[in-house]
């Protein structure tokens, strides 16, 4: 009883610093949030309670179109960045000579600032003069300039398209390690007995991966629901808001127009939005972490 | 003999593998070929693939229309550095704990530490900015370090947890027969043993503050002394014309330095990746 106690002690000394650290800068800021989305703070001095008139104010001008293109955004770009992820990493995992450096060629993109790698596509989508129209208008698919970022409808790809390519090869690499973890005599047992390759990969690969995919698809998300930078850098939620998700219309509000309360209860419905993703995603985690210690 | 492929196989494999890393690679070479074009070749229609008039001009340019190039490139990397410095602080400890010790609460609080990935980026800018304000670190390094540093303890108490779970437990229990007290345990024989596991979470927290820290250095910071690359470039978007080719001059230079440094450190890049998550 004893020993336990003097344990526990010594586990929440040494869970100390990341705890208040955690505390002072994640969960404070969040109950801050909460408590400003009630007010009508701004750029002027004073402050005053406004009850719900926010979170009123926010539903009749149109909300309901942001949340819906957000869901609609985060879909695409995550379901792509797993159908390539998992191509990629089968062929990857395919023992041809130069994997290696294959290999170490996917991981650019994730190691560079990401804003660095949005200013490329920021000129790559260039209607004039950039590369993809140009290469377009080469091979005779499209008869004039295509300028991606000034249309909502090619904007709204362009975007998720550079979203993709920031995440596949976290989504890629990651995979790869579930592929290799796999007992290869599962794979030798199925070839003795016949197996095509595409049998052992529907039957063998794919199932034994789904655990993986569900966890990086979870990873995936969050982050691409909370993807900024593309989206500032390339069209600033533009033209005529049609690339403005849920986090853009946030920063709009509170940096843009200094409505630091309106902006806060924006937030508070984006993590009402998040807080249904993370019950899923805990339901995982807590599977992984019993897996982690067996 | 499963590994053998037919010549069709071989064929598709690496076309299938031309057309994977074109997509991922392509934003790279075009940024390349375009540093080495003059601007009225950019701005010229057919579009051209190969430079036509290729100099690397743009390359001795760029430190006289970006003077705080260099500086841009260290605050980056220093801005990462420290954030991983104060992340592993904490991660360390609280990885040891939430591993090995049994004690009330332990599950709820690696749940707790995972959520806090959830407010990564934009979502907490607001409260942050009006904290920084008031503790005075607007404009200050430390306006980028602090949020960035919040975001990296989940993933890597995470992995670090992960790691020490599979360092055998004997160690510590003879070091503890012999009269060790738990922090000398921890100190002397937990520590050099995580050791390629603090390797592994420390390269993961590096990675993450340096490729986001745009939107905190973006909002918290307005100096340009103090600037990390991404914003220091976002710049050139603000002028009358948009010099693409010294952009991504100053691009590649930029990231060049790191790349360089992770491609000697890429296998403890994708052991963080199979720590984590994949069962060993």
């Amino acid at each position: 009883m004893n020993a336990s106690r003097s344990a526990a002690i010594f586990a929440w000394m040494l869970l100390a610093p990341a705890l208040i650290y955690v505390i002072a800068i994640v969960a404070y800021p969040l109950v801050d949030t909460i408590i400003l989305s009630f007010t009508d703070t701004a750029l002027k001095k004073t402050v005053n309670w406004v009850g719900w008139d926010n979170y009123v104010r926010i539903f009749k001008s149109g909300f309901d179109v942001i949340i819906l293109r957000t869901v609609v955004w985060t879909f695409f770009s995550v379901s792509i960045k797993m159908i390539i992820g998992v191509l990629g990493a089968t062929l990857l995992n395919a023992a041809v000579p130069g994997r290696a450096i294959f290999r170490v060629l996917t991981m650019p993109p994730w190691i560079v600032p990401m804003a660095i790698g949005i200013f490329m596509w920021g000129w790559m989508y260039n209607g004039q003069f950039g590369m993809i129209s140009g290469l377009l208008q080469r091979f005779g698919l499209v008869d004039g300039p295509v300028a991606f970022l000034a249309y909502g409808s090619t904007a709204f790809w362009a975007t998720i398209f550079t979203d993709v390519w920031i995440g596949v090869p976290l989504v890629t690499l990651y995979m790869l390690a579930a592929i290799q973890s796999i007992p290869k005599d599962l794979y030798e047992a199925a070839w003795v007995d016949g197996a095509s390759r595409l049998y052992r990969l529907r039957r063998i690969t794919l199932p034994l991966i789904a655990p993986s995919l569900i966890t990086i698809s979870m990873i995936s998300l969050i982050s691409t629901f909370n993807s900024f930078d593309i989206i500032w850098i390339l069209t600033r939620g533009g033209p005529s808001g049609e690339t403005t998700t849920m986090i853009i219309d946030t920063y709009k509000t509170a940096f843009g127009s200094y409505k630091y309360g309106e902006g806060s209860a924006r937030v508070v419905l984006v993590a009402m939005c998040l807080s249904v993703f993370c019950f899923f995603y805990f339901r995982i985690v807590n599977k992984l972490a019993a897996t982690q210690e067996r | 003999m499963i590994d053998k492929y037919t010549w069709y196989e071989k064929v598709g494999i690496y076309l299938g593998i031309f057309v994977f890393l074109s997509f991922v690679l392509s934003p790279f070479v075009e940024g390349f070929l375009v540093s080495l074009k003059p601007m009225h070749q950019l701005f010229s229609s057919p579009y051209s693939f190969w430079p036509k008039e290729g100099s690397f001009d743009a390359y001795f340019r760029i430190w006289e229309t970006v003077p705080f190039l260099w500086l841009y490139i260290l605050n980056g990397i220093f801005i990462a550095v420290v954030a991983t410095f104060l992340g592993l602080c904490m991660i360390i400890p609280a990885a040891y704990a939430l591993a090995r010790i049994e004690f009330r609460g332990r599950g709820a609080t690696l749940s707790g530490f995972l959520m806090v990935n959830m407010f990564s980026g934009a979502v907490l800018l607001i409260p942050l900015y009006r904290l920084m304000r008031e503790t005075g670190l607007l404009n200050t390094y430390f306006a980028m370090i602090v949020p960035g540093t919040a975001f990296i303890l989940g993933t890597g108490i995470w992995l670090l947890r992960a790691y020490m779970l599979r360092i055998p437990k004997e160690l510590e229990e003879a070091a503890f027969a012999d009269g060790a007290s738990r922090f000398y345990t921890f100190r002397r024989v937990v520590l050099p043993l995580a050791m390629p596991g603090i390797l592994i979470a420390g390269i993961n927290c590096f990675l993450t503050v340096y490729a986001q820290q745009f939107i905190y250095a973006l909002t918290f910071n307005s100096k340009s002394e103090y600037m990390p690359l991404s914003v220091g470039l976002f710049a050139f978007f603000g002028r009358q014309e948009v010099t693409w080719n010294e952009l991504m001059a100053a691009s590649i230079v930029g990231i060049t330095p790191v790349m360089i440094v992770f491609f000697f450190l890429q296998k403890y890049l994708v052991a963080g990746l199979t720590a984590g998550a994949v069962k060993s």
